[in-house]
């Protein structure tokens, strides 16, 4: 079906719904990559008009990418509740925006329409909001979940504390980890992106987080970024695995691309549940997502990449996550040039996120080849904790030494809890200031003697 | 490396005295122990960050000196060949992958004008990638590693191709046009704060266009500090082995390689 709009005499004219929404896309490289993008200003406002004229059962009765043939536009229709969609049902795109920004509607109504909503609508509001709009909406959107803590109470901040290492060496590992855990950073989870992709390396990984977190008794999770099928591998050989993660995207075909299917998923969710590590009924699922992922591997289908990674959240959402992120910033310039790209990312993954229930955490990052800096990172972290963010993603100096990148540095967690007023989970709140890293107002104080003792102890690890 | 040492420098102003500097920095290059004045870094350490940045973009917006690289080759004895890919500068080459991955008409004309005399079996490419720095800094003393580890193996090998706001998979019509059996890829790496100089390799058997990046086998991070530029040449000259004798490179050549060992 097409669709057409005229404005002072010129008529604007769009194919059909896929092209619509990419035409009303606000400005990113990855989009003129693709080719999909608005010629210009003007027809970008054109589309974003004839979008917020479209009704949203517009979208239950045209697909972006057939059911036939892609299996996460199947699991977007199964996801679909009739009866939770009822609520909004009559309303258009540009009338779910005023819905959504109306104080009348709470967190109540907007986790009643968490089902109703598909990805597709959801992204297609986003492109008619401003960031403002979307911060308002998100900062009432609350999803809290468990493991041994938990994570995504309004007003406050958790952290991913990120010990990455270039060899994935066990010292280089434990010392990142506790400069991050001297800053309070690590109450979302203590996980590595591992440098390797072996079993035995994933299980000496995990070993080595798990004997910290029980040692110092940290009310946190850990986990080893590894793919799924070497979790589930390790999860076999009995390993203390916390939570399964897993990379997902928008189609069939891009989650190929990342060795993984629905089936898969289902598997090492299973079996990671079986294990039953954390408090009764715990999430164990942590997905990472970013827009530009399905283009980058060419599984878009001519949609996209917003509305792709919305896609992608369908996926995450079927498995009860703990944890989602959005790598904002790291999959380069060709997907989101600029700061000011990749701001807007961030604000809108959260949101669309946070609508269809994900509790959603952002790494807040650039790679050297993007036209960003720090001061950009600054901007998105404080916009983000206005919208309440569930977590965000730090490392030693802001400086990832073995994905090459720069996320947020562990200072960054203390501008937020200190400045910004936004403490970490209330367990991990407590452990803080128990082991004698906070004073009573929750303000940092020095290096605690366990902490100390477990770096002199760690010495000898691979010694 | 003059970048690492600024930063340990930076690392050692003082924290306040509340925090005992533990010795985490002896366990890992992260910038870990940097101290603080409430949720600020030490000015140093500040300051010091944003001059490996600067590094970095630096490395990524500079252009390879192929003049200076050119003259370096001959005077090793190596003839060369410069070629453009269709990205006319950076700003284009950031944005558009794609267009970094084929060569202007130009280009390809000049590499089947060297191919029409000579039958090579291996080409050398050197790209500049994301990082000039790398190039300038890793690719000569390399190709000179190389050069008598690939004749011993009895490979003619082309003149170096020096090529332009180029990707990785340039590396395929440049191979193509030359009529080679396998290229031998360098790329400038997408620089990283600690290190801007990285140089990776990639081997592809058979290249042609639309070759997919599971069928190559790539060595990362070759610099000073990283991977020493002899190891890589032998691990280089390895892979090259194996896949003269499997005719198969990528994901794939693990398998082929260990049934062949078999069937021997």
């Amino acid at each position: 079906m097409s669709y057409q709009t005229t404005i002072e005499q010129t008529v604007f004219r769009f194919d059909d719904l896929k092209t619509l929404l990419a035409k009303a896309s606000p400005e990113r490289s990855g989009d003129q990559l693709a080719g999909l993008a608005a010629e210009g200003p003007v027809e970008r406002l054109a589309a974003q008009m004839t979008l917020a004229d479209l009704p949203l059962k517009a979208f239950l009765g045209e697909e972006l990418i057939p059911a036939e043939d892609d299996e996460v536009s199947r699991l977007i229709l199964k996801q679909h509740d009739p009866a939770a969609f009822a609520l909004i049902s009559t309303l258009t795109v540009g009338e779910l925006r005023e819905w959504l920004l109306r104080p009348e509607t709470t967190q109540r109504q907007l986790e009643a329409v968490t089902w109703g909503l598909t990805p597709e609508m959801v992204a297609a509001v986003s492109k008619i909001m401003r960031l403002q709009d979307m911060i308002t909406v998100s900062a009432k959107r609350q999803v809290v979940t468990r493991f041994r803590n938990t994570i995504g109470l309004a007003g406050r901040l958790s952290t991913r504390n990120q010990p990455n290492h270039p060899t994935d060496d066990s010292r280089g590992i434990l010392a990142s980890a506790i400069d991050g855990l001297l800053m309070g950073s690590g109450d979302a989870v203590i996980g590595v992106n591992p440098a390797t992709d072996s079993t035995q390396d994933y299980i000496r990984i995990v070993s080595l987080l798990d004997e910290l977190r029980e040692k110092l008794a940290i009310p946190t999770q850990t986990c080893c970024l590894g793919h799924v099928t070497t979790a589930i591998e390790a999860m076999e050989r009995r390993a203390p695995v916390d939570l399964v993660f897993q990379s997902v995207a928008g189609s069939e075909k891009a989650n190929r691309g990342f060795g993984v299917d629905l089936a898969l998923l289902r598997e090492a969710h299973e079996a990671g549940r079986s294990l039953k590590r954390g408090l009764p009924g715990a999430s164990i699922m942590y997905f990472e997502t970013g827009q530009g992922a399905a283009l980058s591997s060419d599984a878009h289908f001519g949609v996209d990449q917003q509305t792709m990674e919305a896609r992608a959240y369908a996926v995450a959402r079927e498995f009860d996550p703990l944890l989602v992120n959005t790598v904002v910033g790291f999959i380069g310039p060709e997907y989101l040039f600029n700061g000011k790209q990749i701001i807007r990312a961030g604000i809108e993954d959260h949101f669309c996120g946070k609508l269809l229930g994900l509790p959603m955490g952002v790494d807040v990052c650039y790679t050297n080849h993007a036209d960003a800096d720090q001061e950009d990172m600054d901007t998105l972290l404080t916009l983000l904790c206005a919208a309440n963010v569930n977590f965000v993603i730090t490392v030693p100096g802001a400086d990832d030494i073995m994905l090459n990148y720069q996320s947020l540095s562990h200072h960054d967690a203390i501008y937020c809890r200190e400045t910004l007023k936004r403490p970490p989970a209330p367990e991990f709140e407590t452990w803080l200031a128990e082991i004698g890293l906070t004073d009573q107002d929750g303000r940092l104080r020095g290096a605690p003697a366990a902490l100390s003792h477990y770096v002199q102890d760690s010495l000898q690890i691979g010694a | 490396m003059g970048r690492m040492i600024d930063a340990r420098k930076a690392t050692q102003t003082a924290p306040s005295e509340h925090e005992p500097v533990l010795d985490l920095r002896a366990m890992t290059n992260a910038r870990v122990a940097l101290g603080r004045h409430g949720s600020g870094q030490p000015t140093r350490a500040q300051l010091s960050f944003q001059l490996d940045h600067a590094r970095a973009r630096e490395a990524v917006w500079r252009s390879v000196d192929t003049q200076a690289l050119g003259e370096r080759l001959n005077r090793a004895g190596l003839s060369v060949i410069k070629v453009e890919s269709r990205a006319a500068d950076r700003s284009i080459y950031v944005r558009r992958p794609d267009l970094g991955r084929l060569l202007t008409q130009q280009s390809a004309d000049c590499l089947h004008k060297a191919a029409a005399d000579s039958t090579y079996d291996i080409a050398i490419v050197v790209a500049d990638g994301l990082s000039s720095s790398a190039v300038d800094l890793n690719a000569v003393p390399l190709i000179e590693a190389l050069v008598p580890k690939l004749a011993s193996l009895g490979l003619a090998i082309a003149p170096v191709v020096l090529a332009n706001q180029a990707r990785v998979a340039l590396g395929d019509p440049v191979g193509e046009a030359l009529g080679v059996r396998l290229t031998i890829l360098m790329v400038g790496e997408r620089p990283g704060l600690s290190a801007a100089d990285s140089l990776g390799v990639y081997l592809t058997y058979d290249p042609k266009s639309g070759t997919p990046d599971s069928a190559r086998n790539c060595i990362s991070n070759i610099r000073e500090g990283g991977m020493a530029i002899g190891e890589a040449a032998d691990l280089i000259t390895g892979l090259i082995r194996d896949m003269i004798q499997t005719r198969v490179s990528g994901v794939a050549l693990k398998a082929a390689t260990k049934q062949l060992s078999a069937a021997e």
